[in-house]
Formats: C-alpha cells, structure tokens, sequence
C-alpha cells in the first residue's frame, strides 16, 4: 500500500495540512488509488508546511508547501512515485535547513505516526528504558550528570544534580512534573515534540521516576496546545495498555503512572512553583525558595519538575550513553539544543543543534534573514524575558554563558527575527505590559513597577525621551532585578534594558556609551 | 462552533464528581465546567466549594486568577488574535486593529450583537508560521489582511 504522509502538527493544521489530507484521499478515491495516510508530526521546516512525504522506492520524497489546490496536479506529476514537481523537494533529509542538524531529541520527530508503538519501537524507541531498568537507580542518576545535561527551561540548572536531590531526599511519595507550560512566545519545541514523539517523552519521565524513586508523574501543558493535549493523553493510554507504565513497567516489577494536566493561560504558571500551585489546584502564585521543589514539591513531596526538552533528552542519554550526549556542546553547554527560529523569518523552524553554533549563522544562515526581505534590526532570544540582540552581537555563540555575558538568556531556545520597520521603544514597553499583565502579584517592583513602566515609555513613545526618563527606566529596573522573587520579575529588565541601550534613537534618544544601569 | 449546555446544577455536580477524587482537583473540574457551560457560573463556585472543602473566595479567586475562565458567556463564535513577539514582528498589531474596527469592539470584548468575542491570546506556539490566530478550536497560521477579513465574515454570519 501507498503511504502518504501528512503532518498532524499544530503549526501545519494551522496552514491546512487537514485540508490537504482530505484532497489527498478524495482525489486517490476518484482515481481508484489505494493509498494510507499516515499523520506524522512536523519536521519542523514550517515554511515548507503543509509538507507531504511519500514513500518510494528510494526513500521518503517531500513535496512542499502544498495547498489544496495544488494536489490534483501532484496526482497528474506522478508524485507518488516521487515524480517531479515545482513543489518537489526530494528527500527531506538532505533539504540543508535538515541536514545541517543534529537531531537526537528530535530524530523521530516528523518520521513516526506519534500514536504508534510500533514505529516508536522500530525507530530506537524504549532503549533508554531497558537500560535503565538494568542499572541501578544510582548508576542512572549519575549517567544524566555524565551527560552534562542542563534545564532547558531557562535556568540551565544540571538536571542529574536535581535528580540527586530527589533520589536522596526521604519520602513515601516522590513525584516526577514535567514542565510543558512552553508560554515564551517564539518557543514551538515542547508542543512539537508532544505532537510528533510524545512516547519518547513518557520514556523520558518513566526513567526520571525509576532513578529518584517517584511512581506518579504530571504533564503541565497549556490550555493553547490541544493538539498536544490530546496526542500526549493518547500515548499514555497506548502505552499503558502495552504494560510500559502502571503498576509494574515493562515487567521491572516497579510501578509508574502518568496523567496531563492542562493550565488556564498564566504565564507565571510556567515558573515551577507556580506551576506546582496550579497543579494543586490553587492561584499560580510563585513560592519562596527554599524550600526547593526537590525537597518540598508537589503536596509538599520530593519533585523532580523538568521542562520537555529536558525530559525528551533522557531517553537517547541512556540509550547511546551519556559520552554520546555529551561530545556535542561548547564549554559548560553540553549536547544539542532545539534552537526555535521564529517571527519575521524567511525560514523558520526547529533547528536542534550543538550548542556553539553563533547567533549570526542561525539568523543569517540557516533562517535566511527576514521574510519581509528588509534587514534584520534586532532578535529576541529566550522568550518575552530575553534581550533583543543587535546586529553587532551576532558573534555570540549559541551557550548559556556567553549569552549570559552579553547581558542576555537563551531561556527556552526561542529566537524571534524583527526587521528594520520594528520600533524598540514599543518592544520595551511590551515587556513591561506584559509582565504586568502576567505577574502573580505577590512582589510590590514585579506588580506596580511593570505598569510604572509602561506610564514611563508612553510617554517617551508620545514625545520623545529624555535622559531622565532613560535613569527611571534604568532605575526601575534596577529594582524590578534585585526586587522580586522570580524571573518574571527579575528578567524584565533583560528585553527593556537591551532595548533601550542597543536602540537609544527609538527612545528619541542619542547613544549613550555607558549602558545606563 | 461550539454548543454549550445551558447551566444545570446535577449536570455541574456530575462534572464536580467526575473529578473530586484526583489530586489538585479544581482546574480540571473548572476546565470541564467551562466546556460544557461555556463559562464558570457564579451559581458553579458554591457547589465547588463545598465538593473541595474550600471557602467560596477560594475557588472565586482561582477562577479570577487564570485569563482562560470566563465568568460570563462569551460571544457565539470566539476569534484569538496572538498578541504575543512573534506575531508582532509579522504584523499582528495592524491585525488587532483591522479585526477591531471591522467588528466595532475592542480586543477583550463582545460584540453588542453577541456575536463575537475579540480576545488576544499570548502565543499559540505557532511563531514560525506568525501571525496565528484561533477561531473557536481551529488554527490559523500565516494571517494576512485578506484572510482577516474572511475569518471576520466568517465569525459574524
Ligand atoms: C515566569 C517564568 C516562566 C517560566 N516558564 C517556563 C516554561 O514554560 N517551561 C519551563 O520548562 N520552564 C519555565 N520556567 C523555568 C522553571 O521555573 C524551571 O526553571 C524549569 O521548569 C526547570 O526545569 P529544567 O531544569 O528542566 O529547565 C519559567 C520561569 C519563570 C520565572
Ligand atoms: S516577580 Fe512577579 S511573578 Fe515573580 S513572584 Fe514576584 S510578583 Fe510574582
């Protein structure tokens, strides 16, 4: 039989990829083809989507971006022999946007049906597992330290420490939470991956808790993902019916279960000790630390909280061993990343890669610069608490210390492109709107600062800023930094701070060589 | 578009029931609330309360908390613009503003009609296909002017 197949994507529904199925069959029934079509998840080339792959003789040949008006002429071209096209791509691995990466996290991801074990199975699935019920838990805990792998939430925190913690701490309960509360706009990896792999995230997370000692873990998703929602919720019940997850995993004689749990649209939620009120089902106010979520977690019980990509990491670590991970990187920043390129860019999508790679050849390179065709003006990396980059730090490599050095984050691996019409003084005033709009409210700078902000760049936007109004800015933020309890908080500064010194003309203001903090 | 039940205390207890037993019970049981009502009914927060052993500012002030649970009905078709910094370097502002002048309301807000609801959204997860937006349940990637317009048509027929 035939096998087309077509992404079920979030990022290609939104582009008509059901649409296309749909013609797909319709135009294969009226021409007496029998044909399967198969839903995948994305590849992660989003200017390509809807991208549709069949499976020829000489392997899977893409076509893309396809319409729905553009199918019956791929049925006349022949394109399910591979037949030429204007749409025909070839094969999707050696598109240079895919061959330029290292996909570990993400080597399924867009080549599987997500709700198939089978083909889980067939592509390296359940390896990391086997292992790890072979080791002792120990052994598995210090093969994640070996792997140098660190949050890919934001802090970057060593996520074999933090198990440590969890596996040293006493307790009945432990719990194992995954942070899939992906709020950072420009970030699409979490939701891809839980759309296009999510066994290799139930893997990961049945592995985190057989190495602390937890057998409950949640999936902290947001109520903006159904997609994901729904594939994740469909995995776990697939696998729990294939005896992977329950009372006694893959015959290991020790037990594991899993559930997902959908936020209401906070951000905040997305920090871990809000994310641990919510999932008690209280306001996602932030806690005071310590306690750390280690010790005292979910219902108070030792937690290991990890974001996605973390969790997603797992399996390949105790697969192909921790050496295997940890060869890729630079410096400190060990393995790959799943860089996200998104917002006014000519090709945008998930580009996993060793960390290292520079800023410049991800924007300029690999995204192709702007879709507008204009110049690239500024790039926000890491979310809505990152700084906007200027052309003359294109330089900075891809790690978590050097973006740190450059006064900025890599956070969630988000990179959002603006060209040369963007104005910075509106940008800044954004990130104080919307750390207002998002705050939990229990930090005075957090909560009355951001919207002191916002009054303060209204102004400057109406009339043009003065150099007091830049040292109230840098004031402000000075005390939003040292003067709340998270990084909603803490990290405001970063976008408007970077905006105001990279961009003082937009703030109707001349440069200033000091920054002025 | 979604069909809502019109509000109905066994059908709410039913629901509360169905999850009263979980652990951190009361944004699932808020979230099937909403989607079977189509928002949280004041007359919902007492039966809640009481299921979950909680006073009644308690389960108000989680239902105030979260930007998704909606007090009142909505409009009868709900249309999400992303406001967030993706969709704002491809253009979302000037979206925001057509969508708000074609239908006379502000973002946040119902159509005097009843119509439609305006709302913004922060991030769909769509950024490499910005400007995205949700109609009801369905996804929109790529927006442009032109597309708008249908998607507004469409919602206030
Ligand atoms: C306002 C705010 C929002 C956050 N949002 C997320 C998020 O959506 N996903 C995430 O994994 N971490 C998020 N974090 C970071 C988490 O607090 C935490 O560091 C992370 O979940 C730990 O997992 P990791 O060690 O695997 O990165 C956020 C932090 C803050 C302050
Ligand atoms: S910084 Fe803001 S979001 Fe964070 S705890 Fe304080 S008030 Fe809450």
């Amino acid at each position: 039989m035939i096998r087309v197949h077509v992404p079920c994507d979030a990022g290609a529904l939104a582009v008509g990829a059901d649409k296309v199925a749909a013609v797909i069959t319709r135009e294969a029934q009226a021409r007496g083809i029998e044909l399967t079509i198969v839903r995948t998840g994305s590849r992660g080339l989003y200017w390509l989507e809807p991208m549709v792959e069949v499976a020829t003789a000489e392997g899977r040949i893409a076509y893309g971006p396809v319409a729905a008006d553009d199918v019956a002429g791929l049925f006349d071209a022949g394109f399910l022999d591979g037949g030429g096209h204007r749409l025909r791509l070839g094969r999707p691995e050696r598109i240079p946007f895919l061959a330029m990466q290292t996909r570990l996290t993400f080597a399924r991801c867009g080549v599987v049906d997500p709700r198939s074990l089978d083909d889980y199975r067939a592509h390296g699935g359940w390896r990391g597992l086997e292992t790890a019920i072979s080791l002792d838990p120990a052994t598995v805990v210090e093969a994640v330290t070996a792997s140098g792998l660190r949050g890919r939430g934001g802090a970057g925190f060593p996520t074999g420490i933090k198990w440590k913690t969890v596996a040293d701490a006493k307790g009945l309960q432990k719990y194992i939470v995954c942070n899939a509360d992906e709020g950072d706009s420009g970030t699409f990896a979490d939701r891809m991956i839980m759309e296009g792999d999510p066994f290799v995230m139930i893997e990961g997370m049945v592995i985190a808790g057989l190495a602390v000692g937890a057998t409950k873990g949640y999936i902290y998703t947001r109520s903006e993902y159904p997609h994901a929602v729904a594939t994740m919720r469909a995995a776990i019940e697939i696998t729990r019916r294939a005896g992977l997850l329950g009372e006694d995993v893959a015959g290991s004689g020790r037990s594991f279960d899993l559930e997902v749990r959908v936020g209401a649209g906070a951000y905040v939620c997305g920090e871990e000790t809000a994310l641990l009120e919510s999932l008690e089902g209280k306001r996602g106010i932030v806690r005071a630390k310590p306690p750390l979520p280690a010790h005292k977690g979910l219902f108070d019980a030792p937690t290991v909280i990890n974001n996605a990509l973390s969790v997603a990491a797992i399996p390949f670590i105790l697969a192909e061993g921790p050496k295997a991970y940890a060869d890729f990187g630079m410096g400190r920043s060990r393995g790959t990343m799943p860089i996200q390129i998104a917002g006014n860019v000519r090709y945008g999508g998930l580009f996993e890669t060793a960390f290292g790679v520079t800023l410049g050849t991800l924007v300029d390179d690999i995204g192709g610069g702007t879709a507008t065709g204009r110049p690239v003006k500024a790039v926000q990396v890491g979310g809505p608490l990152g700084a906007y980059f200027p052309r003359q730090l294109f330089d900075t490599p891809f790690d978590y210390e050097a973006f740190a050095a450059k006064d900025g984050l890599i956070g969630h691996g988000g990179l959002v492109v603006f060209d040369d019409t963007v104005d910075m003084a509106k940008q800044a005033r954004f990130a104080f709107e919307f750390c207002a709009l998002e705050s939990c409210g229990k930090c005075t700078p957090c909560r009355i600062g951001s919207t002191r902000g916002v009054e303060i760049l209204d102004r400057v936007l109406l009339g043009g800023g003065t150099d007091a109004d830049r040292a109230l800015v840098a004031d402000l933020c000075h005390t939003m930094k040292f003067g709340s309890l998270c990084a909603l908080g803490g990290f405001t500064p970063y976008p408007v701070m970077s905006a105001l010194t990279h961009f003082p003309e937009d703030f109707g203001l001349v440069p200033h060589l000091q920054a002025a903090e | 578009m979604p069909i809502h039940e019109t509000w109905n205390p066994e059908r709410a207890a039913e629901l509360i029931a169905e999850h009263v037993h979980e652990p951190g019970p009361l944004l699932p049981i808020l979230h099937a609330v909403q989607e079977t009502f189509g928002h949280v009914p004041a007359d919902a927060v007492p039966l809640i309360a009481e299921a979950l052993n909680l006073s009644r500012a308690e389960v108000h002030g989680v239902v105030t908390f979260y930007h998704d649970f909606r007090s009142e009905p909505a409009g009868r078709r709900v249309l999400k613009l992303c406001r967030s910094e993706a969709c704002q370097s491809m253009g979302a502002e000037a979206l925001a503003k057509q969508a708000e002048a074609r239908l006379a309301t502000r973002l946040g807000s119902t159509t005097p009609d009843g119509r439609v609801t305006l709302e913004p959204i922060y991030c769909l997860g769509l950024c490499a296909c910005a400007p995205a937006a949700m109609l009801d349940g369905e996804l929109i990637g790529r927006l442009d002017a032109g597309r708008l317009d249908t998607l507004l048509a469409e919602a206030q027929s």
